[in-house]
C-alpha cells in the first residue's frame, strides 16, 4: 500500500507494508544509505534517526508510526550540534570500519541538541545504546566535548 | 598469525594464482582502455591498475600501486581491505613520504584481486595469495610502497629536467611540488605526470634515510576516510545499490553440521515481494524485492533438517571432554625446552591451574554482506573483502567460472577482525550460488542478520588450559608445563598444509617458550574435532595463550613474593623489546609508586609480543560487589617505525576495548548443538559507558621496520584486568569471561 513519508525535508510516496521497519525504507527503498543496519532489535544503535528531532532506532520503527512526521537521517543532518559533531569526528579522526558511525554521529547531536556541556556520564549514559566494535569510545568522548566547546552553552543537564 | 608457515599456498589452492593476465593480455587491455604507458615498475609481473581504472579518464602516470592524474591527486591502490585498522591511510602515508607529496593531495582505492602483484609477502614469499591478516599489512607494504613512491617521484624529477633542461641533481621535490631553484621554474605532480608517464622506469631509486622521514612519523596525519565515515558516505557492501538487484537471506541449519533434507517454499512465495526460493550448499536463500520482505518469507519457510551428522552437544558436556583430554598423555608437542618434569620435582613451589575460554564471536558491526552480478561468462562481486584471491576462487566455484571471470571489487568492510578472512568465502560464496541458482537473473545482494552472525560459528575456539609451573628457591621460574585443548583453525581446509607434524601453529602461538627464558618447557596442545566451525578471532592463538601465560606469571612473582613487573623483567633478558615496552608501561602507570591501599582497588599488569609487536599494559580497577570497572590503561607498544602514530594509538584502544569485551562478557555457549545467544542482548559486547575513563598509550622509539598494530593491543588486557581484581580482592580470575561471583564461590570451596 502507498505511505507518505517526509524524509530530510522531502516527502515520498513509497508502495511498501506500513509495517515495515522504517530503516528498510530509508535504506531499499529511498536508497539512502548513511543509515546501517546493525542489529534489528534496537540494541546497537547503527541505525539511529532523528523523529521530530528525537533520536529513534529505525530498525524497530514502523513505517506507520512516523507517517507526518520529520525523520532526518545523516544525509540531511544540518542542525548546529550535528555540524559540531561531524566537525569534532573528523578533526579527531574518530572512526575506524566506521559501519557504527552515522548512528554515533546521530545520537551525538541528538544529545547535545538538549544538553550543550555534558559530562563523561552524560555521554556514556546517552551513547551506551551505540554500540562500536572497534571500540572508538575514548575518541567519541573526546569529540563530543569538543563538538560542545563549539556550541553556545544554552542548556546543560537536559 | 595466518600464512606464518604456509610455503607455497598455490599448491594447495590450484587456482589462486589464476587469475594472472598474461603480459599479452595486459598489453592488449591496456590499449584498449586507452591508458597510455603503464608501468610495472616495482614489482614482478603485469601491471593491473590501468586495466581496472580503464573506464576514468586516462591516468597521466600509473604504476601498480601509485596513480598520479592531471588534477594533481595521487592515488594509492590498496591491495589490503580498509576495515578499520588503518590501512587506507598507512598504505598512503608510505607513498606519499618517499613521494614527497603533500598529504592533501593524497586519495586511496581498493587494488583488483590479483597475484602476485596485490599478494600479500608476509604471508608467504611469492605473494601466492592476496590477503589481510595476521597485522601485516604495513609491514608486508613497507618496502614495496617506498619502492613504489621513490620510483614515482625519480620519473617526476626527471621529466621536470627534461622539459626545464637543467640537471635532475639541482632538482627538489616538496609538498607536492618539483621545484628547481636556480630558474625559479616550479610545477606540480599533475603537470608532469604524462610526461613523466612516458619515460622508462629507473630499475635502483635510492630510498630516502629513514632520520629524512616528515610523513611518516607525523604524530598526527588526518585520516584518508575520516570525512566519508562521520557524513555517512563510505560505502560498504550493504550500501551497494545495483539496477534491478534484489536481497537474500539464507536459512541455515539451526545446528552445526546439519544438513537441509527438504524444503516447502509454497508459504515463502506467497509472502509479498519474495521472488524466488533456491536451495544452496549451506541452506535455503529467499530472495525479494527488500530486505524486509526477504526476512519475512523466511520466517514463512518450510525446511526440513537432516541432523545426522550435527553438533548435538553442550559447550558444558564439551568443556568436561576437554578436560578429560587434557588428563591423557597423548598430545601434540608444541615447544619442548629442557626437562620440564625433572625441573618440577626439585621447584621449591608449585603452581597448578586451569583456564577456560569459550567460543567466541566476531561479530562486526556489519553484519556480512556481499553482492554479485552474474552475467555469460562474468562475475562481479562487491565485498569487504579480506582474502580477495581466496574469495575470488571460491565464486568461481560455485558459479562454475574461471577464477579470472570473477572480479572482486574490494569495499570498506564494516569490520571484521579476522571473520571474513576463511578458506571457504562462505559469505561471498553464499551469494555467488545464489546468483547461479537463479541463473544471473538479477543482481543479488546477500545480508546476514545479527542472528545469522552471532549463531553462524567460525568462533575463537573454546579452550581448555592446565598449566604447571615451578619456582626455583631464589623466585625464578624454572619450570612450565602447559596443556593446550582446543580445535584447530586449519585442520580440515586448504591452510592446513601450514601444519607441522600435526601441530596447527596458531592453536598455541605466544607460549611461555616464546616470550620468557625458562629453561624446562613443555607445551603439548590437543585438537578435539567438532563440526562448530572456528576461525581466527583478533589476535588469534595469543587471545588465550597470553591470558593463561600472564596470570600465572603475576601468581609466580607473587609467591616468589617479587614485583610482578620486576619478577618479568628478570625473565626477559633475552627479550629487549618485550622489556623496553614493560618498562615504558610501567614507568607512564607510576608503578614505582605503591598503589594506594583503597577498598576494592587494584592495578596488573601483562606484556605479550604478538604479530611482531610487543604490548605491555598496566590497567586500574574498581570492585564493587561482583561487578569490575577497568578505571584506567597504561598502554606501551613496541611496533618498529611508527608510521602513523595516531592510527597506532587508535588501534592500541580497540584492541582494548575488544579485548575487553572478551575478557568481562564475550562468550558463545550452546545447549544440546543449539547456539543459547542471538543477538547483542545475548551476546554482551562492551559499551561506551564500560571503555576505561583514561588510557594511555606510549609508542617505544624504534627505527626498525614496522610491526602489526591492529592486533597485538588485544592480548595483553584480559590478564592485566585479571592480575588487577587479584590484587584488589585476592580472587584468582581463570575463567573467561571474567565472572567474580562464581570465582568467589569456588574460590570459598577450594
Amino acid at each position: 500500500m502507498s505511505v507518505k513519508l517526509t524524509v530530510n525535508n522531502r516527502s515520498h510516496e513509497l508502495d511498501i507494508d506500513p509495517n515495515m521497519p522504517l530503516l528498510w525504507a530509508i535504506r531499499d527503498h529511498l536508497q539512502l544509505t548513511g543509515t546501517k543496519f546493525g542489529c534489528g532489535m534496537a540494541l546497537c544503535g547503527a541505525c539511529t534517526v532523528h523523529i521530530d528531532g528525537q533520536a529513534a532506532r529505525s530498525c524497530v520503527t514502523p513505517v506507520s508510526a512516523v507517517l507526518g512526521k520529520n525523520i532526518t537521517t545523516i544525509e540531511g543532518l544540518d542542525s548546529a550540534s550535528g555540524k559540531a559533531v561531524q566537525d569534532a569526528w573528523v578533526h579527531l579522526d574518530v572512526p575506524q570500519c566506521g559501519y557504527c558511525q552515522s548512528g554515533q554521529v546521530m545520537s551525538a547531536a541528538a544529545l547535545l541538541a538538549t544538553n550543550s556541556r555534558p559530562s563523561d556520564s552524560d555521554i556514556d549514559a546517552a551513547m551506551a545504546g551505540n554500540i562500536c566494535r572497534c571500540a572508538t569510545y575514548v575518541r567519541i568522548r573526546n569529540a563530543i566535548h569538543q563538538a560542545a566547546e563549539t556550541l553556545p552553552a544554552t542548556s546543560t543537564r537536559g | 598469525m595466518y600464512f606464518r608457515h604456509l610455503k607455497d599456498p598455490s599448491s594447495v589452492w590450484p587456482g589462486a594464482s589464476a587469475s594472472e593476465l598474461s603480459r599479452r593480455d595486459f598489453l592488449k587491455l591496456t590499449s584498449i582502455a586507452g591508458a597510455g604507458l603503464t608501468l610495472g615498475a616495482v614489482l614482478p609481473g603485469p601491471a593491473a591498475s590501468a586495466a581496472a581504472t580503464g573506464a576514468a579518464a586516462a591516468p597521466a602516470l600509473s604504476m601498480p600501486f601509485v596513480r598520479i592524474d592531471p588534477d594533481n591527486t595521487v592515488t594509492v591502490l590498496s591491495k589490503h581491505v580498509e576495515a578499520g585498522q588503518g590501512v587506507w591511510t598507512g598504505l598512503p602515508t608510505i607513498v606519499a613520504e618517499e613521494l614527497d607529496a603533500s598529504w592533501s593531495q593524497m586519495r586511496v582505492e581498493s587494488a583488483p584481486a590479483k597475484v602476485p602483484m596485490y599478494g600479500n609477502f608476509a604471508f608467504d614469499p611469492k605473494g601466492s595469495v592476496q590477503g589481510t591478516g595476521g597485522s601485516t599489512a604495513v609491514a608486508n607494504s613497507w618496502m614495496q610502497l617506498r619502492q613504489a613512491g621513490a620510483t614515482a617521484r625519480a620519473m617526476l624529477v626527471q621529466a621536470a629536467a627534461a622539459q626545464w633542461k637543467v640537471p635532475e641533481s639541482e632538482i627538489t621535490v616538496s609538498e607536492g611540488v618539483v621545484s628547481h631553484a636556480k630558474s625559479g621554474k616550479k610545477a606540480t605532480f599533475g603537470e608532469l605526470a604524462a610526461r613523466a608517464g612516458k619515460l622508462p622506469v629507473p630499475a635502483n631509486v635510492k630510498l630516502k634515510d629513514p632520520s629524512q622521514f616528515k610523513i611518516v612519523g607525523r604524530d598526527k596525519l588526518p585520516r584518508l576516510d575520516s570525512r566519508a565515515k562521520s557524513f555517512g558516505q563510505q560505502q560498504f557492501a550493504i550500501d551497494v545499490m545495483l539496477p534491478g538487484m534484489m536481497t537474500a537471506v539464507v536459512m541455515r541449519p539451526p545446528r552445526f553440521g546439519g544438513k537441509v533434507a527438504s524444503f516447502d517454499a509454497t508459504q515463502a512465495k506467497a509472502v509479498p515481494g519474495v521472488v524466488d526460493v533456491v536451495q544452496i550448499p549451506r541452506g535455503v536463500a529467499v530472495v525479494a524485492r527488500d530486505t524486509w520482505s526477504a526476512k519475512k518469507g523466511r520466517e514463512a519457510l518450510q525446511v526440513t533438517w537432516d541432523e545426522s551428522g550435527a553438533e548435538k552437544r553442550s559447550t558444558a558436556r564439551i568443556m568436561e571432554e576437554y578436560k578429560e583430554l587434557a588428563r591423557g598423555a597423548d598430545a601434540v608437542k608444541a615447544a619442548k625446552e629442557g626437562d620440564a618434569d625433572a625441573a618440577l620435582k626439585s621447584a621449591a613451589h608449585t603452581i597448578d591451574a586451569e583456564f577456560e575460554f569459550p567460543y567466541l564471536a566476531h561479530a562486526p558491526m556489519e553484519p556480512l554482506t556481499a553482492v554479485a552480478r552474474l552475467t555469460p561468462g562474468k562475475c562481479e562481486i562487491w565485498a569487504g573483502c579480506q582474502f580477495q584471491t581466496i574469495d575470488q576462487v571460491n565464486a568461481a566455484m560455485a558459479t562454475g567460472l574461471k577464477p579470472d571471470q570473477v572480479f572482486i571489487n574490494t569495499l570498506a568492510a564494516g569490520g571484521t577482525f579476522g571473520r571474513r578472512a576463511n578458506a571457504e568465502s562462505d559469505y561471498i560464496a553464499e551469494v555467488a550460488a545464489i546468483a547461479k541458482a537463479v541463473d544471473g537473473k538479477y543482481p543479488v545482494r546477500l545480508i546476514w542478520t545479527r542472528e545469522d552472525d552471532i549463531t553462524g560459528g567460525r568462533y575463537r575456539p573454546m579452550n581448555y588450559h592446565r598449566i604447571t609451573a615451578g619456582l626455583s628457591q631464589d623466585g625464578k621460574v624454572v619450570a612450565y608445563k602447559q596443556r593446550i585443548v582446543g580445535q584447530s583453525i586449519i585442520a580440515g581446509t586448504p591452510f592446513a598444509a601450514m601444519m607441522k607434524d600435526g601441530l596447527d601453529p596458531s592453536a598455541v602461538e605466544g607460549h611461555a617458550a616464546e616470550q620468557y627464558d625458562i629453561g624446562n618447557v613443555h607445551v603439548a596442545w590437543n585438537a578435539p574435532k567438532s563440526p562448530v566451525t572456528v576461525l581466527w578471532w583478533r589476535s588469534v592463538g595469543h587471545t588465550h595463550m597470553a591470558a593463561s601465560k600472564e596470570i600465572i606469571f603475576d601468581e609466580l612473582a607473587e609467591a616468589a613474593g617479587k614485583d610482578p613487573v620486576a619478577f618479568r623483567l628478570a625473565h626477559l633478558g633475552k627479550h629487549p623489546k618485550h622489556t623496553a615496552a614493560l618498562k615504558l608501561a610501567a614507568e607512564k602507570a607510576g608503578w614505582d609508586k605503591p598503589f594506594p591501599k583503597e577498598k576494592g582497588r587494584g592495578r596488573g599488569v601483562a606484556v605479550q609480543e604478538s604479530f611482531g609487536s610487543v604490548v605491555a599494559q598496566v590497567a586500574e580497577v574498581t570492585v564493587k560487589g561482583d561487578t569490575i570497572t577497568v578505571d584506567r590503561v597504561v598502554c606501551a607498544v613496541h611496533c618498529g617505525t611508527a608510521v602513523n602514530p595516531d592510527v597506532i594509538r587508535a588501534q592500541m584502544q580497540s584492541g582494548i576495548g575488544y579485548g575487553l569485551a572478551a575478557a568481562l562478557h564475550g562468550k558463545i555457549t550452546l545447549t544440546d548443538g543449539h547456539v543459547d545467544q542471538t543477538n547483542f542482548h545475548e551476546y554482551t559486547v562492551l559499551r561506551i559507558n564500560e571503555m576505561p575513563r583514561e588510557i594511555e598509550i606510549h609508542i617505544v622509539p624504534s627505527t626498525e621496520p614496522p610491526t602489526g598494530v591492529g592486533e597485538p593491543g588485544l592480548p595483553p588486557i584480559a590478564p592485566a584486568v585479571a592480575n588487577a581484581v587479584r590484587m584488589a580482592t585476592g580472587i584468582k580470575l581463570r575463567k573467561l569471561p571474567f565472572d567474580l561471583a562464581e570465582a568467589r564461590a569456588a574460590s570459598a570451596k577450594a
